[in-house]
């Protein structure tokens, strides 16, 4: 069964997106796991997919936490934050996404690196994971901030700590795990020390907008991988356009990643506010329509 | 291949000798209903409503039924318009349907959104001295009619034997739909590859429901379905797939490639990134494919202007124009950098979005968006005229220096073309392209890879439905004959 009814006439053509996998992180956070053999052979980090709980549902992009092209799997990491997400965190293994699109974006690059320093802000550290991953593997010498609000929303410390990073640092902006400090405070420290050549920063806009202007003090080049607002994910509304450099890229296929240094961040956080009302009204409703159901 | 010879007759397969001639009616032009423009632009109903059978027979009777019929070389798919208006005047409507789909898989769909008045009926005997049978109407009553059928009674064309070749077509617009129907015709086993979640290309994301119902478009992609070709959605080539891997890893024998012109064009000027400005692609996808329209019925919201300003003088810019409409606007500016002569939109387009309240601000060029806070608060416009003709042989717009106005508005919808997307290009090396970014093809398709034909679009840049069906269908015989020889 798909998690809810719907009223388009066409499936998919057959392909099947069933949930294979599912482990709650904490109270908000979910990680999920889907069937999706063709994408689950392409993809690389970096990458994001597009999905619909259902046929009225909108489109909603998610980078891929992990993946295995031998089973024919993917994962994904989202936090409970609006109607789709809400929906999605109800769906149990055996229940089928209306649609699953990917591998879509740029892959990071990885592998002539040097020493860098992964910062995964909250469930930025979803996309963080397997960008360490790759650079491990391709021989990267990494190191990792993993940050977040609170403990509770501190996710994949255990899955950093296996791949073995040079250092791994925690952050908590409360205290209430590893250090009471923000991600830009240890960023400073490798910074200034000379102990990396690059960081590349994934997370909240402000929290990416602040490890830029950190790196940019000290003189070291900082990617960060965007998450603007996307219909298609493939290149053909312009929805997802951002400034880097004074221009304007579109996020879905000239990124995610792009020169922390030169995007504009306070249009990336405008562009993000855009719907701001319909997805409270959105998910109000939502919230109604499932009390009812109770 | 082509049912009419050099003198320009037509083989009809059967002589008309026994039936009684045909007189022709001296009426003039039937008009087709229509919903009155103050109910229709609050909602995202079908405007046109067709012809009933009692219309529809009535404008058939106007028909010469001419010996050496012109409408047919004016049809980019070369229907055989005279038969199938005969078969309406001799109430063989089932037959009318048949002779449509030997040339044209999508009937109901063409009669909504061909231009006729420039094709066919441009060319028809009586255009000359008054108004030209209704040709398109005609074909969209008798789509209708086999679409009001149940699936088992409507019109399927035949399917030839099975020849064993498997055929992949990537995107199901309309030069897939149409490659796809042809291939199947002639035996072949079709799979169409579509990057979004429903198929359809810009009949589903593009054109509003007021103009193409979508309940249409997915019988008529229903039809396809009958006939056996298979169809799989949320399949990204470039991405999920490569060329290189339907070839070698899926084991298709010949490819076709119809992904169109889907990347947006946007202006280049100053605050073109505030929240509020559109491209036309990404206003039309919210509202046609995702239904922004029922929102919060259907998750996907769109910004809903209520001083909307759309930039361009297409199909694409009166359809934005008209959907703001039907979304609430106060008021819809469509400004143009020429005059309404140049506009390369339908006439009939022009007529409705001026019906319904659309403001046309003709030789005007935004120069700049304005904002505040982060959102549109208005543009800046520069008054244009006309100079010396340009190298599409019209008029070139030249700046009038320091003529620059404001508009006020919140929402700005960037009209102003397409070009063709490079994603699937780019994991494809081997595929030769032009200058311009698009597939390079040869009149029947053949790209640079062998088995691999591409039409459309993305062949010729943004152009109309039917002569990417057109294409569609050239590339599917020449895929057909590469097929068949054995020396390839």
């Amino acid at each position: 069964m798909t998690c809810q009814g719907g009223n388009e006439a066409h499936d998919p053509g057959g392909i099947v997106f069933r949930i294979v996998h599912k482990r709650q992180l904490s109270d908000v956070v979910f990680e999920m796991g889907v069937e999706a053999p063709r994408v689950a052979r392409k993809v690389r980090a970096g990458q994001f997919l597009i999905l619909r709980v259902d046929r009225d549902g909108e489109r909603i992009p998610l980078t891929f936490s992990d993946w295995s092209a031998e089973e024919g799997w993917v994962r994904f990491i989202f936090m409970r934050v609006g109607k789709t997400t809400h929906a999605l965190s109800h769906c149990e293994i055996g229940d089928e996404l209306t649609d699953l699109v990917g591998p879509l974006g740029t892959p990071t690059h990885v592998g002539d690196l040097g020493r860098v320093a992964v910062v995964g802000g909250g469930v930025g550290a979803a996309v963080a994971y397997p960008v360490a991953r790759a650079m491990l593997e391709a021989g990267d010498d990494v190191s990792v901030i993993l940050g977040a609000r609170t403990a509770d929303l501190l996710v994949l410390e255990d899955e950093f700590r296996a791949i073995e990073p040079t250092r791994l640092v925690v952050t908590t902006d409360d205290g209430s795990a590893g250090v009471k400090a923000l991600v830009t405070t240890p960023l400073k420290e490798l910074c200034e020390a000379g102990e990396i050549d690059l960081a590349f920063a994934v997370g909240p806009a402000i929290m990416m907008k602040f490890c830029a202007a950190t790196t940019k003090e000290c003189g070291v080049p900082c990617i960060v991988s965007l998450n603007p607002i996307m219909v298609d994910g493939t290149g053909m509304c312009g929805a997802c356009r951002v400034s880097v450099g004074g221009e304007t890229r579109f996020g879905c296929v000239d990124g995610p990643d792009f020169d922390g240094h030169l995007v504009d961040f306070e249009e990336l956080m405008s562009r993000q506010r855009v719907y701001v009302e319909e997805e409270r009204l959105s998910d109000s409703e939502y919230s109604k329509e499932c009390s009812c159901r109770l | 291949m082509s049912a009419v010879d050099d003198s320009g007759n037509v083989a009809t397969p059967k002589p008309s000798a026994e039936k009684p001639r045909h007189k022709p009616s001296r009426e003039p032009r039937t008009p087709m209903r229509e919903r009155a423009a103050v109910e229709r632009a609050a909602d995202f109903d079908e405007v046109a409503l067709g012809y009933t059978e009692e219309l529809a027979v009535a404008e058939a009777a106007r028909c010469l039924q001419c010996k050496n019929p012109t409408c047919i070389e004016g049809c980019p798919v070369q229907i055989d318009i005279k038969a199938f208006i005969g078969h309406i005047i001799d109430g063989e409507y089932r037959e009318g349907v048949a002779v449509l789909k030997e040339r044209n898989a999508l009937p109901a769909v063409c009669g909504r959104v061909c231009p006729q008045e420039e094709q066919c009926e441009a060319v028809c005997v009586l255009a000359r001295k008054a108004e030209p049978v209704a040709i398109g109407r005609l074909e969209r009553w008798l789509g209708d009619y086999d679409l009001a059928c149940e699936l088992e009674h409507r019109c399927v064309p035949e399917v030839g034997e099975p020849t064993g070749f498997r055929c992949a077509i990537i995107g199901s617009g309309p030069a897939g739909l149409a490659c796809a129907g042809e291939l199947a015709r002639l035996g072949h086993d079709v799979t169409i590859f579509e990057s979004l979640h429903a198929p359809g290309g810009v009949l589903t994301y593009g054109i509003p429901e007021f103009r193409l119902p979508k309940a249409i478009v997915d019988s008529e992609i229903d039809m396809l379905v009958q006939m056996g070709v298979k169809i799989e959605c949320d399949t990204v080539v470039g991405a999920t797939l490569t060329l290189d891997e339907i070839l070698n890893v899926e084991g298709f024998d010949s490819v076709f490639i119809g992904s169109g012109a889907g990347l947006p064009v946007f202006l280049g000027v100053p605050g073109e990134n505030l929240n509020g400005v559109y491209s036309a692609n990404e206003f039309l996808t919210r509202v046609n494919l995702m239904r922004a329209y029922e929102f919060p019925r259907a998750d996907t919201p769109v910004w809903r202007g209520r001083r909307v300003a759309v930039i361009g003088g297409g199909n694409v810019a009166m359809d934005s124009a008209r959907t703001a409409l039907r979304l609430g606007a106060d008021e819809v500016f469509l400004a143009y950098r020429r005059t309404e002569q140049e506009m390369p939109a339908r006439r009939e387009e022009v007529h409705h979005a001026s019906e319904e309240g659309v403001q046309f601000k003709m030789l005007c060029s935004p120069v700049e968006i304005l904002g505040r806070d982060g959102f549109v608060t208005g543009l800046v416009a520069t008054r244009m005229e006309l100079g010396e003709p340009d190298e599409s042989g019209r008029r070139a717009p030249v700046c009038v220096m320091g003529s620059e106005f404001e508009i006020e508005c919140d929402t700005v919808v960037v009209a102003v073309g397409t070009r063709a997307n490079p994603l699937l290009m780019k994991a494809a090396p081997d595929l030769e392209l032009t200058g311009r970014g698009y597939v390079a093809a040869d009149e029947h398709g053949a790209t640079s890879v062998p088995g691999v034909f591409a039409g459309g679009d993305i062949v010729t840049g943004a152009a109309t439905v039917i002569l990417a069906m057109g294409a569609g269908k050239r590339s599917a015989r020449a895929m057909d004959g590469w097929l068949q020889n054995p020396d390839r």
